[in-house]
């Protein structure tokens, strides 16, 4: 019969670390498993967006084409603003891990402030488009449009409230489990987040139709 | 590049804990990439401007992933879980677009 081994990190501690956190047959965390699980179908779900907008970007039988729609040094400072942010959430991240949970919660706390910004600024722009003649209905390349970067935004606006929601976990000290790491999935999230807006905004911003 | 402390848990690679000068330098590479690309933009360089971008588009999602999300110093199993779901993702969409005659003029 063969033999499972599992392995253990630490000496004396079979089943669980410091920190309260579960050994698994695989020796790695079963959440950081599938928070990457989730982060590879992710790729799946913005790959579909972002090909439909590709083949729909030229249809504009009504309304502006997208070389009369974009700002580009606006949307350029948007994605400096989500790019910075992921600097502070890997700043975060590296103080949780060394123990220090107020800087962590600064951080944090700069990420959200960061991430509501770019979303505030995508919902400037979309108004902008929209008073240039660009709906949701107006065009295949409207649509397309709106859908790829709403969604983004839509998962950008989670983020924020994650992060907020783990400000406040940090200040009343309600975490179950491993601080560092639960602060890690959320940077990981997070990141993934900055990734789609760094092909978007190439994609769908800078490569003119 | 500085790595600060090496931590080795078993059944993990080895995790490299950086210092915050690394992301530092790590995020104004990624913003000088970014200013490139808006350069570029604006500039007419002809048959070249496409490949540029989307190689400078790479470069940056792939720092991103391997330094701030530690792909590069974690286990193989999560660079396999998201490479491959990346790879699929793109090999799929490339598939439909070449299906809907995208790539040709």
């Amino acid at each position: 019969m063969a033999e499972i081994t599992v392995p253990v990190a630490h000496a004396g501690h079979d089943t669980h670390d410091d920190h309260g956190a579960h050994y698994t047959s695989t020796g790695l965390s079963n959440n950081k498993l599938a928070m990457w699980l989730f982060l590879g179908s992710e790729c799946l779900l913005f790959g579909g967006l972002i090909s439909t907008y590709m083949l729909y970007r030229g249809r504009t039988s009504r309304g502006p084409r997208p070389d009369q729609t974009y700002s580009i040094p606006f949307t350029s400072v948007s994605s400096f603003v989500l790019l910075m942010s992921s600097l502070t959430m890997v700043l975060a991240v590296s103080a949780a891990k060394a123990d220090d949970v107020r800087r962590a919660r600064i951080w944090l706390t700069t990420t959200a402030l960061l991430g509501a910004t770019f979303v505030g600024g995508q919902i400037f722009e979309f108004t902008a488009f929209y008073r240039k003649g660009l709906g949701f209905t107006t065009s295949l390349f409207g649509s397309s449009f709106y859908t790829l970067t709403g969604f983004h935004g839509v998962h950008v606006s989670v983020g924020v409230v994650l992060l907020l929601s783990l400000v406040a976990m940090t200040l009343r000290g309600n975490i179950s489990g491993d601080r560092a790491e639960v602060i890690e999935m959320i940077g990981l999230y997070w990141h993934f987040v900055d990734i789609i807006w760094i092909v978007i905004f190439t994609l769908v911003y800078l490569i003119p139709s | 590049m500085d790595t600060a402390v090496e931590h080795d848990t078993a059944g993990h690679a080895p995790h490299a804990e950086h210092s915050d000068l690394f992301y530092i330098k790590i995020a104004i590479f990624l913003a000088v990439v970014t200013g490139a690309e808006v350069v570029l933009s604006y500039s007419h360089i002809g048959a070249l401007f496409l490949p540029i971008l989307l190689v400078l588009m790479a470069v940056k999602f792939t720092t991103v992933v391997l330094y701030f999300m530690h792909l590069k110093f974690d286990s193989k199993i999560f660079s396999f879980l998201f490479w491959s779901g990346l790879f699929l993702a793109l090999g799929v969409y490339i598939a439909f677009l070449a299906t809907l005659k995208f790539f040709v003029k």
